[in-house]
């Protein structure tokens, strides 16, 4: 504390200090009553508008331990190949909604990234002069990023009817306003040098972009997109819930018919997959951008 | 205009450094190459969902004509429901955040290996937050769902498993990631190992786990919006309802509602972050 105490009239220094110091505690006492207050309020309206209890967790935990014990497989040692093999029944089907899954997840980034790329540089503060493109660039990614995927999927399923189609766009607009403010972000926190460089060369706004910007921020650029790609693959798993294509249809459709062992075969499935892109991806990341940088994103 | 540079200073330089000018053959080939390959899997993959070109176009004509149902936005007359279900929404992300972030402490001090030594405990317990934190949470609700019945009963549980998980992992990296020296401190001043724990360890992350749990708060309120899809309770069972009848109008407020609460409690978390941090700051 830097504040200086001033003793007052007929106090001593040891008076004005500890008069300070209660001054202090008093405030503090305050902050943490009023916070306190607020978060039991919070806590009492969120339980019961939240219809939590301990009765209902006690009901719940019991149901949920026998269902998630109702999906698991019976695999017993001496025939396991042929248990697993029961399991997996629907192997080859799943395969391909794992490879549909994927490739929802890589165009929906690709789609993404191009949409980003071609908004981000307008809506960065030092690169666009023009304050109204600025502003509506900005704006524009805003809304495609604030509205949930799920939210597009639900409306696009309408649109262009069931399958993967539909699931692609939702999470590829989402994408292009997630990944349009990350990238805009790299943009603003180039080297201005290049930039005056090219245009002290007679280099137009767009030759400024390509040969003064984009060299210096392809590197994170990429690492965001792979990045996304990783969450996209998630997205594209769990979109299939509304119907728009990729293995979550098919967990919908297992979930529906009380299938409970074909559960936690795609359940699994779908983990597997997942940390399979992240590994890989996280492996790529670090070789484009370094390990520190990947740290701190 | 630059000044121009005259053909012979040119063609010198042009002889000396030919890489600045054109890319070596080998080097081309290699682009073309990769770059067709590019095209020819996005191709691939574009012909593989289906996104034939006639059927986007028709299909952006329905959305434009869906467009126009949607204004002038309307609450259809239940303004006090919808409200409600925003209401469940929050108390869902609330709970779920809550729940599991009382759960992540003792699991982030259990998964950091300068608490339990021995890389067996560490790398299993590692494993499960990643187990947990890898099924999306709209999964686990559909899992609840089914277990304990319709209602945002599953939707808060489904946050709290799947961001147990999360939370455990950051709060895990974060203790990794203290100062050591407080921790030898109170150990010199006779501390036992919990008494290090507590004065050593938790003053210095216990900002960072409060800032951490209020943005998976905010992060949590735009996931519950969409748990009701499934059937966890919340805006996102009036959302797909009013999909499912084509409300258009209804649908467009719904959304607008969802991004404005989103915003707000965007705002208002952000407030209370800046001060837990600057708290931090005052006392180091």
């Amino acid at each position: 504390m830097t504040s200086l105490i001033e003793p007052s009239r007929g106090e001593t220094p040891v008076e004005a200090f500890e008069r300070h110091r209660a001054a202090l505690v008093a405030a503090r006492r305050r902050m943490t009553l009023v916070g306190g207050g607020l978060f039991a309020v919070a806590f009492v309206v969120s339980t019961i508008v939240g219809e939590f209890s301990p009765l209902n967790l006690a009901a719940g935990l019991p149901k949920i331990a026998a269902y998630v014990d109702g999906t698991l497989p019976v695999l017993r040692g001496d025939h396991l190949m042929t248990d697993l093999g029961e399991w997996y029944w629907g192997i080859d089907r799943w395969l391909r909604l794992l490879f549909d899954t994927i490739v929802m997840g890589f165009v929906a980034t690709l789609m993404g990234v191009i949409g980003a790329f071609a908004l981000c540089f307008p809506a960065s503060r030092n690169l666009m002069p023009t304050t109204w493109i600025y502003f509506v660039t900005r704006r524009l990614m805003e809304l495609a990023r604030a509205v949930p995927e799920l939210v597009y999927a639900l409306i696009f399923v309408f649109a262009f009817g069931l399958g993967p189609l539909a699931g692609v766009l939702a999470i590829g607009l989402h994408t292009m306003g997630a990944l349009g403010k990350l990238f805009s972000e790299v943009n603003e926190n180039v080297e201005p040098g290049p930039l005056d460089g090219v245009r002290a060369a007679g280099g137009s706004w767009l030759e400024t972009m390509r040969f003064g910007v984009v060299p210096q921020v392809l590197p994170n650029f990429a690492s965001y997109a792979l990045l996304r790609f990783e969450i996209n693959v998630r997205a594209a798993s769990v979109i299939g819930l509304v119907g728009a294509g990729g293995i979550g249809e098919e967990l919908y459709f297992v979930v529906r018919q009380f299938e409970y062992v074909d559960i936690s075969a795609i359940v699994l499935l779908i983990l597997l997959t997942v940390s399979a892109i992240d590994i890989s991806c996280e492996r790529l990341r670090h070789g484009l951008i370094g390990d520190a940088a990947v740290r701190a994103v | 205009m630059a000044a121009r540079v005259s053909d012979e200073r040119l063609r010198y330089a042009r002889r000396r450094l030919p890489g600045a000018f054109v890319r070596s053959p080998r080097e081309r080939l290699l682009r073309a190459a990769s770059w067709s390959a590019f095209l020819a899997f996005t191709a691939f993959c574009l012909w593989w969902i289906d996104a034939d070109p006639m059927r986007i176009w028709d299909g952006l004509g329905k959305l434009g004509w869906m467009f126009t149902f949607m204004f002038p936005p309307s609450d259809g007359g239940r303004l006090a429901d919808l409200l409600y279900a925003m209401l469940e929404t929050l108390s869902m992300a609330f709970l779920g955040t809550l729940i599991a972030f009382l759960f992540a402490i003792p699991l982030g001090f259990l998964g950091a290996k300068n608490v339990i030594p021995g890389w067996v405990f560490h790398i299993g317990l590692r494993r499960l937050f990643d187990g947990l934190r890898g099924i999306d949470a709209l999964i686990w609700a559909l899992v609840f769902v089914n277990a304990v019945g319709l209602g945002p009963f599953a939707g808060i549980l489904a946050i709290a498993v799947s961001d147990t998980g999360t939370l455990s992992k950051l709060f895990a990296e974060a203790i990794e990631n203290v100062d050591p020296r407080p921790i030898e401190g109170t150990r010199s001043a006779g501390a036992g190992r919990v008494q290090a724990m507590r004065f050593a360890v938790l003053p210095q992350v216990f900002p960072v786990m409060i800032s951490q749990a209020l943005y998976f708060f905010e992060s949590n309120t735009r996931s519950a919006t969409i748990l009701g899809v499934v059937g966890a309770g919340g805006i996102g069972l009036e959302l797909s309802d009013r999909i499912r009848v084509m409300n258009w109008d209804e649908v467009c407020f719904i959304i607008l509602l969802i991004l404005v609460t989103v915003a707000a409690i965007d705002v208002v978390s952000r407030e209370i972050r800046m001060r837990v941090i600057d708290r931090r700051n005052e006392r180091s």
